[in-house]
């Protein structure tokens, strides 16, 4: 496979997505020698996001990515959109500007994911694509002392390291395999759909409304999922769109919809539609991702490896935003840190524990147990998907209606709306959804 | 556009000779089934008129969502395509 097996490295790094490019990078910028091991024939070519980045912690580990990062749109303007029946409500907020640290862009994964793993490479990380790791090499040297990972299998070849750091991405077989997490509970985990539309950036910009290289992220709840936990995305890149959807996959065997039915659904809507007209398609993909949030994460590291990124299920989908990149990237310095910090006390077994230490006394762990609960909010209440989108139309109709069987107040309208959904139910789930966050 | 045609847009190198799926739906539910064909995004299960399942492996987008979905029934082995083999994207 094009790597000498008899050679030993420092630590090897499964899977080059950004996780584990940031991971890397580090890790050889301070001289470390390791191994970035990638299947796809580039890195990128296997993965797949809706599109946003928030680059507080990429502009931690390389503070210029602004100058040389394949960044499509800076995100300047926000929708949040409800739809049910072909009715849709929307709320839209544009920033004027936006503190550096703060920023997020819309990136397209073959690109940015090749860069990011090219920039590992260039600070001295041996970069290997198109090579598939089928097997962690676990050792046990008795019964019962706790199973340490060597390094990984390649096919027929086997390469041996102090510490192997996992990012294999949502899809977990590898630690699965290992013993080393649970199999994959669908209660934690989505699916999400994308197609990018190619799309003239003047005509992309004017049907956006979007001033010159800004870009819009566009999250929509409502009917295109059946009922089940999800929502549609759009974001803008340079010269396309990506419009898609993410639907949760524990209860996806109770309705008669497929997720390409819930998709055409969604671009059905005129908002959508009218986005899309004329837009020629330039790709089809899919993804899992891990919407189990912090309930949901494997034990981050043990003997000889730590687990970073969606393979660690650092996700986190708060129904107004999604987080993922940052916490990928994020997660991939850490792990490097940990492993530099056991090497300044001559003891790289204390990796593990130093990465979990230290993910869980940054943002990132921090952030991720805030929000612990929204998980089981958003996948334990149906009827945000179910009734509060035709409630929330149904307001709308009512405030703007006008004919002639004479005028009604408002609040009478909306009293009776409230009672349809109930108001004891709304009163627990806005209460609930509240606290979540 | 139909689906598939939706996939033709896509670059893949298929492993003809090597199918990375295997699937068996003999005594399962039409529930069990029915997630199958509701949860690929390429669609590519499809019941037919006897009520049994059918897949092809050919246009598959690797995202294992089967596997999550069935790994413990229908789908009875998944793994990853071969080395340089599967789809490429271009977008991502």
């Amino acid at each position: 496979m094009g790597i000498d097996t008899r050679e030993r490295f420092d630590v090897i790094v499964v899977g080059g997505g950004p996780a584990g490019a940031a991971a890397a990078y580090r890790l050889a910028q301070a001289g470390v020698k390791v191994l970035l091991l990638e299947r796809g024939q580039y890195s990128g070519a296997k993965n797949m996001m809706g599109g946003r980045i928030y680059t507080h912690s990429l502009e931690a580990l390389i503070p210029d990515f602004r100058e040389r990062a394949p960044l499509e749109r800076q995100v300047m303007k926000e929708r949040i959109s409800i739809a049910e029946n072909g009715h849709m409500t929307t709320v839209e907020y544009v920033q004027s500007e936006v503190p550096q640290n703060e920023e997020s862009y819309v990136v397209l994964r073959s690109k940015f994911d090749k860069w990011l793993a090219q920039e590992a490479e260039k600070q001295g990380a041996l970069l290997i694509c198109n090579v598939q790791v089928t097997e962690l090499l676990v050792h046990q040297s008795s019964v019962n002392a706790k199973p340490q990972v060597i390094g990984v299998r390649c096919d027929d070849d086997e390469v041996y390291a102090d510490l192997v750091i996992v990012a294999e991405g949502a899809n977990t077989l590898l630690l699965e395999q290992a013993g080393l997490c649970a199999a994959p509970d669908p209660h934690a985990l989505a699916v999400g759909v994308k197609e990018t539309y190619k799309l003239a950036k003047s005509a992309l910009e004017d049907r956006c409304g979007l001033m010159p290289d800004q870009g819009m992220a566009w999250l929509t709840l409502g009917d295109l999922t059946a009922g089940l936990m999800g929502g549609g995305f759009v974001y803008t890149n340079k010269d396309s769109v990506s419009v898609g959807l993410v639907v949760g996959l524990d209860k996806i065997g109770s309705v008669e919809t497929t997720v390409e039915d819930m998709l055409l659904k969604f671009q059905a809507y005129p908002a959508v539609a009218q986005l899309l007209k004329g837009a020629q398609l330039k790709e089809h993909s899919a993804h899992l991702v891990p919407e189990g949030g912090y309930h949901s994460m494997p034990r981050l590291g043990g003997p000889g490896y730590v687990v970073v990124g969606d393979a660690a299920r650092m996700c986190m989908n708060l129904g107004y935003t999604i987080r993922g990149m940052d916490l990928a990237i994020g997660s991939g310095m850490l792990a490097a840190d940990a492993y530099l910090a056991a090497m300044g006390e001559g003891d790289s077994s204390k990796t593990a524990s130093h990465y979990r230490h230290m993910v869980h006394h940054s943002w990132l762990g921090k952030d991720l147990e805030l929000y612990r609960h929204f998980p089981s909010f958003l996948g334990g209440t149906d009827r945000i998907f179910q009734v509060y989108p035709q409630f929330v139309n149904d307001i709308m109709k009512d405030v703007f209606t006008i004919n002639d069987a004479g005028a009604t107040p408002i609040m009478g309208k909306l009293l009776h709306r409230v009672e349809q959904v109930g108001m004891k139910e709304l009163m627990i789930d806005a209460l609930k959804g509240v606290r979540a966050l | 556009m139909k689906l598939e045609e939706k996939l033709g847009t896509n670059k893949y190198y298929v492993d003809e000779t090597c199918p990375h799926i295997h699937i068996d739906d003999t005594g399962f539910t039409m529930e069990e089934k029915r997630k199958l064909v509701n949860c690929c995004p390429a669609g590519l299960y499809t019941l037919q008129e006897d009520g049994s399942l059918a897949f092809d492996f050919a246009g598959c987008l690797e995202c294992g969502t089967c596997r999550v979905v069935a790994g413990q029934t229908i789908v009875k082995e998944w793994k990853y395509p071969r080395n340089t083999k599967g789809v490429e994207f271009r977008q991502g």
